[in-house]
């Protein structure tokens, strides 16, 4: 509760002092609005349903594109941590593509799919991918393998021991290279929106660059806290409930 | 099937070792674990093989549950060659190797899951037995890491006994609790093995802990991994592990064991 008190008045302070040196005439209204004209665009966007829209076709790619890249990588990244073939090419690919900044991957998609879906959705898998295969093979070679031997006694084999042994075992790592494969993905898909004007769908990342064209600071400035709300919002729905499962079962206080 | 007839006492089984050899390749040299090794081990018989550590304790178990090869020889269950694991052999490890993304219940569920004829009601009901008889009723859903080691080793207990096998293979199960626990376990496994008459094969390099457990103690040596010497163990059951009847047998197994250990030192300096 104190806590939750310290938050609001730091931030209530951060207001007051934006409010402020805003509105002080010492700045261009336009390029630094205050905080007042960011609430009355949100509002305005929430009411006349520009913000609703835009955020689900955001919200439509990221998940899709993230999903592609979970159930594409986790069966990679097993592979790869099972089988030399896999890991002398799948496991080299990935290590060096993760080292690729995945915005770097927007100029490709354009070339290949030009302005459609289907690049948005290219760019944001290839953020996900790799930091998953990764991660899934890190925590399958990591995993002490008396567990298996202990599986096969009591008669779990194949694809029982995949999917009831490996993977589960494999959680505490899997989750971290999920959130990796999340933030590279989300990073990516916003610089991808900014970039790429697409008719098939108005994102957050669209209604960013246009504030931009327009001048007008206080849509740019109400898209980032937009922005900020969803990303903090993902890791609440989406991550902290696995987090919590690890932290109960394994006893583990704070995660790789 | 009824939950009765699954929890009925299966008859023990008979295993039979017929010179079985095993070595393992380092990178500098070839370890020979396990020389021609042949064991009886007669129906519902508990017994201790007992002997320094790398004398090929663990690989004979390992073999016996099907989960490592031999180089050449056989193992015989009932008369039939096992090569590969199977629920009529359960395995208890040193390191407890329970599975931490289950609770005490999924643990012990693991196995039954996987056993067919039963329903989800019937296994938890056999779950439940089990960890009844290893006294954990009430953690159920505790989870593994909040548990003791002594805990922790009866939960793997249960869930190795709850596919109701014929064998139990324990390897040195005991070996990293403390004395006071480990007390507690031995009257505890004596027992379980009389409820449930099952045939135990247990490794352990603890001389005092075979003699108060096993009918039979087997002494095994290194270099090549070897049977050297079997003591019966005639004392009546329960046995205390701080009786003087059991002192005796220990120190004159201890005595037979620095007795090769010693040659054997001497054969490596000639
Ligand atoms: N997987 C393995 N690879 C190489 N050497 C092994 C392996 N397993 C066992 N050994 C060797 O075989 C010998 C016997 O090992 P083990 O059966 O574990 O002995 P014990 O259980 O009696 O301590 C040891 O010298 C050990 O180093
Ligand atoms: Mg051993």
């Amino acid at each position: 509760m104190k806590r939750a008190l310290t938050s609001i008045i730091f931030f209530a302070i951060l207001i007051g002092i934006w409010q402020f040196a805003a509105s002080s005439g010492k700045f261009s209204q336009v390029m630094f609005p205050p905080p007042s004209n960011v609430a009355e665009y949100l509002w305005q966007a929430i009411t006349d349903g520009t913000l609703g829209s835009a955020t689900l076709v955001t919200v439509k790619r990221l998940l899709i594109g993230y999903l592609a890249g979970l159930i594409l990588g986790i069966p990679l990244g097993l592979f790869t941590a099972k089988f030399k073939v896999f890991q002398d090419t799948v496991g080299v690919l990935a290590l060096g593509m993760q080292a690729l900044p995945s915005v770097c991957w927007v100029p490709l998609a354009l070339g290949w799919f030009g302005q459609t879906e289907a690049a948005m959705l290219f760019v944001v898998v290839m953020g996900t991918l790799w930091s998953v295969i990764i991660a899934t093979s890190d925590g399958v070679r990591s995993m002490p393998p008396i567990y298996l031997r202990a599986a096969k006694t009591m008669g779990s084999s194949g694809l029982h021991s995949w999917v009831r042994v490996i993977l589960p075992a494999s959680l505490p790592y899997l989750v971290g290279g999920m959130k990796q494969g999340w933030a590279f993905a989300w990073r990516s898909l916003m610089a991808a929106e900014i970039f790429v004007t697409i008719l098939t769908g108005f994102g957050l990342g669209q209604l960013l660059h246009y504030g931009r064209e327009l001048h007008a600071m206080d849509q740019v400035m109400a898209v980032m806290i937009v922005l900020i709300v969803i990303g903090l919002l993902a890791d609440k729905l989406l991550f902290a409930p696995w987090e919590r499962f690890l932290h109960r079962r394994w006893g583990t206080g704070t995660l790789k | 099937m009824s939950i009765e007839h699954e929890l009925k006492n299966v008859a023990p089984e008979r295993i039979e070792v017929d010179r079985i050899s095993k070595s393992f390749t380092t990178k500098h040299h070839v370890v020979s674990a396990l020389d021609s090794i042949s064991l009886k081990i007669s129906e519902g018989e508990f017994v201790c093989l007992v002997g320094p550590s790398g004398c090929g304790k663990s690989t004979l178990l390992n073999i016996i549950a099907g989960l490592e090869q031999p180089d050449s020889g056989s193992v015989l269950a009932n008369g039939e060659p096992v090569d590969a694991p199977g629920r009529d052999r359960m395995v208890m490890f040193q390191e407890h190797a329970l599975f931490p993304w289950l609770d005490v219940m999924g643990n012990v569920m693991f196995g039954l899951k996987l056993k067919p004829g039963l329903n989800d009601r019937e296994r938890l009901e056999v779950a439940e037995y089990y960890l009844h008889l290893v006294g954990l009723e009430k953690f159920h859903h505790s989870n593994i890491h909040e548990l003791s080691g002594g805990m922790k080793q009866r939960v793997a207990l249960a869930r190795a006994l709850a596919p109701n096998p014929r064998v139990l293979l324990m390897d040195e199960p005991f070996a990293a609790l403390d004395a006071l626990t480990r007390e507690q376990l031995y009257g505890d496994i004596q027992k379980i093995w009389e409820a449930r008459r099952k045939t135990i094969i247990f490794v352990t390099h603890n001389v005092r802990e075979a003699a108060c457990l096993g009918d039979r103690v087997i002494l095994f040596s290194p270099n090549p991994g070897r049977i050297r010497k079997e003591f019966a163990v005639t004392l009546p059951r329960p046995r205390d592990i701080n009786s003087v009847e059991l002192a005796h047998y220990s120190t004159e197994i201890t005595a037979a064991l620095k007795g090769f250990t010693a040659g054997v030192g001497r054969e490596a300096s000639e």
